[in-house]
């Protein structure tokens, strides 16, 4: 109880995952872990844009997409080695999402979650749209080649992606908490729960909607990338509306406006399906949806709460 | 006896392999006592409805094993299910080959699940074998040679199609509508493969749309507009029952070719208007569980007892059970074949040597044949034509062009 409300937590937390899994865990497993940073990342994102900025989103999947068939066509087409692609795929979903964020500031609530679902629904067609064929491979979409450890260093693929996905995801994390416990992520916040009186004080709302907007943009879109390198192939019908909807369940599970939250609900979304498919092959996704009631019914504020409850408790 | 007349042939067949020796042998996934394989199937998600192939598949190895295994080996199948979402396939595949350990991948379901992990497995030179898709591209042996397709492709079924008219209509002038897709993307390449030389003679234009357009009406209306008196509709069962529906209150009467994937009479002909698709004809591999032909057909009262026996549940007019029956079907002459040597190499040389195989639940002429350079099992149709209560077959098998 001490080690978990202690400040030093995240950085124990943080060289245990690093660490422990590299020494006991499989291909496979480190292979879903991996795909827990990249989820974790993407949650966060849409957390800092719905948790914390109160715009609903459920098209992130959208910049998810961007993010993944940037690094995919820089390393199909081009050769650009795995690493440098991603600076690209954030400056570019930050592009994106800034542009998207405008129109959504005249939007609000039920209106917005709707524009921005539309983009979900549009992306798989986009992708498989004639004009891009010869870059997005259409269809079919691009196989991608995993990348091997560098400096040889004595790690296989599996292991090394993991490492490479996790620092990415530390950065992003860090810089998240940072950003929502200064000075932004009070007007952030003050925008979600009072709009009027944030512009009384000065916050320019338009601002920082639009630029949180583009923040989301790009961490969903760094997840993007680091989900395409993990599973070594995209395809449109990958990036649809379920993937959004993925996001959105793993943000509220988790916990909106918690940066922690985001990791917990990466870790919710991918393994509770596996379980549903364990209890039922009749019907996995009613397992999956009673699961999801009960934890809702448990755990209203998300499973960061339990932290937070845990917290309260004197030790 | 039998079992050496057997591997003779195949190993005849295979002398020439490039399987054959480049690897040592490698054996994962069977004992002494049990065959692990692996199975990935959208028991949940959009797909949803395709999860009865995976059970069929369980139901099925049960019987297997209660009637004494194969080689005296249980049949250990783990079947896990991916959502229909390529990135969950990459998951399970991998949780199958390096966690569980299962000697091959046998008929994982959806084209963009299998394109996800065709690679991994290719390089990991696991089996991946007889899937449940209908692209065109799983019968590569040279750049895939561990991955093997099983029905007739959307492409071979479509140079069925230019086949006959090219033969029963020569004067004819047909226009085309296909999904925007990969699956309607085979249909294209499968009539150019069949017209040939003779393809801008015979196709006056095409026409695509998106699989998530509200209506396909405008198409219907140029395409009527081009003067084509035939067509061909490379579309998924919405769209067919509104094609379907469109031609006819359009007044306009071509002869009208509709995708396999989309005869199904409750989901496409019902909706559609059973008057309304009268004359339409499409193809065929597999005995329809439905149609009456089959009612003292010996392979059908088979697979009829097998249901009764083992799925008892379930619903008997849903052909995704007689799909699943037919593939396990194959994959048990396949692990015959392989005798005593469970390597994957071998289970891949033994897929790919299969000979005149007759499967219960396929068309009566319909066989299945494999070899090094041929990885496309069933090649056969035979068309059938709508006659307002059933779906009629009519004429000969027809075999697609190429390999």
């Amino acid at each position: 109880m001490n080690l978990i409300t202690s400040r030093y937590f995240p950085w124990v937390f943080l060289v245990a995952v690093a660490v422990l899994p590299l020494m006991f865990a499989s291909d496979y497993k480190l292979f879903q872990f991996t795909m827990v940073v990249v989820y974790a990342i993407a949650v966060l994102g849409l957390n800092l844009l719905t948790g914390y900025n109160g715009q609903v989103s459920l098209g992130n999947g959208a910049f998810y997409a961007i993010g993944a068939y940037v690094t995919a066509i820089m390393m199909d087409k081009w050769d650009i080695p795995y690493w440098a692609t991603i600076p690209f795929s954030a400056v570019i979903c930050a592009g994106v999402g800034f542009l998207i964020g405008l129109p959504a500031l005249r939007l609000g609530g039920m209106y917005l979650a709707l524009t921005t679902f539309a983009l979900a629904v549009a992306t798989p067609q986009l992708l498989k749209y004639k004009l891009f064929d010869d870059y997005t491979g259409g269809v079919q979409g691009i196989v991608i080649n995993k990348p091997d450890a560098p400096f040889g260093l004595p790690l296989n693929p599996d292991q090394w992606l993991y490492l490479f996905a996790l620092t990415v995801g530390a950065i992003l994390f860090i810089l998240a908490t940072n950003l929502v416990r200064g000075r932004i992520g009070r007007a952030m916040r003050a925008i979600r729960d009072q709009p009027l009186a944030a512009e009384a004080m000065g916050i320019d709302i338009a601002m920082f909607k639009t630029r949180t907007f583009a923040l989301s943009a790009m961490f969903t879109g760094i997840a993007g990338s680091l989900g395409a390198i993990t599973i070594q192939f995209v395809a449109p019908d990958a990036f649809g509306v379920p993937l959004s909807l993925t996001f959105f369940v793993g943000m509220v599970v988790g916990g909106g406006a918690s940066i922690g939250g985001a990791i917990m609900g990466a870790l919710f979304i991918q393994f509770i399906p596996n379980i549903a498919d364990e209890i039922s092959k009749a019907a996995p996704g009613a397992v999956y949806g009673l699961i999801l009631i009960a934890f809702m019914f448990l755990l209203p504020g998300g499973l960061a709460s339990l932290i937070r409850i845990l917290k309260r408790k004197p030790a | 006896m039998k079992r050496r007349s057997l591997l003779a042939t195949a190993g005849a067949a295979l002398a020439s392999a490039p399987l054959s020796r480049a690897f040592a042998a490698t054996v994962v996934g069977v004992t002494a006592t049990e065959i692990k394989i692996g199975n990935i199937m959208p028991y949940s998600g959009p797909a949803s409805a395709y999860g009865a192939i995976g059970r069929g598949h369980v139901a099925f190895f049960k019987r297997v094993n209660e009637q004494g295994g194969i080689a005296g080996r249980k049949i250990n199948l783990i079947t896990l299910d991916d959502g229909y979402a390529p990135p969950k396939t990459v998951e399970q595949a991998r949780r199958l080959v390096e966690q569980d350990q299962v000697a091959f991948l046998f008929n994982p379901l959806g084209t963009p699940n299998n394109s996800a992990i065709q690679k991994y497995m290719n390089q990991k030179k696991v089996p991946h074998i007889f899937l449940s898709t209908g692209a065109d591209k799983w019968g590569d042996p040279e750049h895939f040679p561990w991955t093997m397709g099983w029905q007739p492709s959307y492409r071979t079924e479509a140079q069925i199609y230019a086949k006959y008219i090219m033969k029963n209509a020569p004067n004819a002038k047909v226009a085309v509508l296909y999904q925007n897709d990969d699956f309607g993307k085979d249909y294209l390449i499968g009539l150019k493969d069949g017209f040939g030389a003779h393809y801008s003679k015979y196709v006056l234009k095409e026409f695509s749309f998106e699989v998530t357009d509200a209506t396909i009406d405008s198409q219907a209306v140029s395409m009527q507009a081009t003067g084509a008196d035939t067509i061909v509709t490379a579309a998924t069962p919405k769209f067919a029952a509104q094609m379907i529906r469109k031609v006819y209150d359009m007044s306009w009467k071509p002869l009208h070719f509709l995708t396999n994937v989309s005869a199904s009479v409750g989901a496409v002909i019902t909706p559609a208007g059973v008057e309304k698709a009268v004359g339409i004809i499409t193809s065929a591999y597999a005995k329809d569980p439905t149609d009456s032909t089959w009612d003292k057909d010996a392979g059908m009262n088979e697979w009829r007892a097998f249901m009764k026996q083992y799925l008892p549940e379930a619903d008997v007019t849903d052909g995704g059970y007689v799909f699943s029956y037919g593939a396990c079907t194959t994959l048990v002459q396949v692990l015959k074949q392989c005798g005593d040597d469970f390597s994957r190499e071998n289970i891949m040389k033994q897929a790919a040597s299969l000979k005149n195989l007759v499967i219960p639940t396929l068309l009566p002429g319909v066989t299945i044949n494999t070899s090094a350079t041929n990885y496309h099992p069933i090649r056969q149709m035979q068309l059938s034509k709508w006659n307002g209560k059933t779906w009629e077959l009519f004429g000969e098998l027809i075999e697609g062009t190429g390999a």
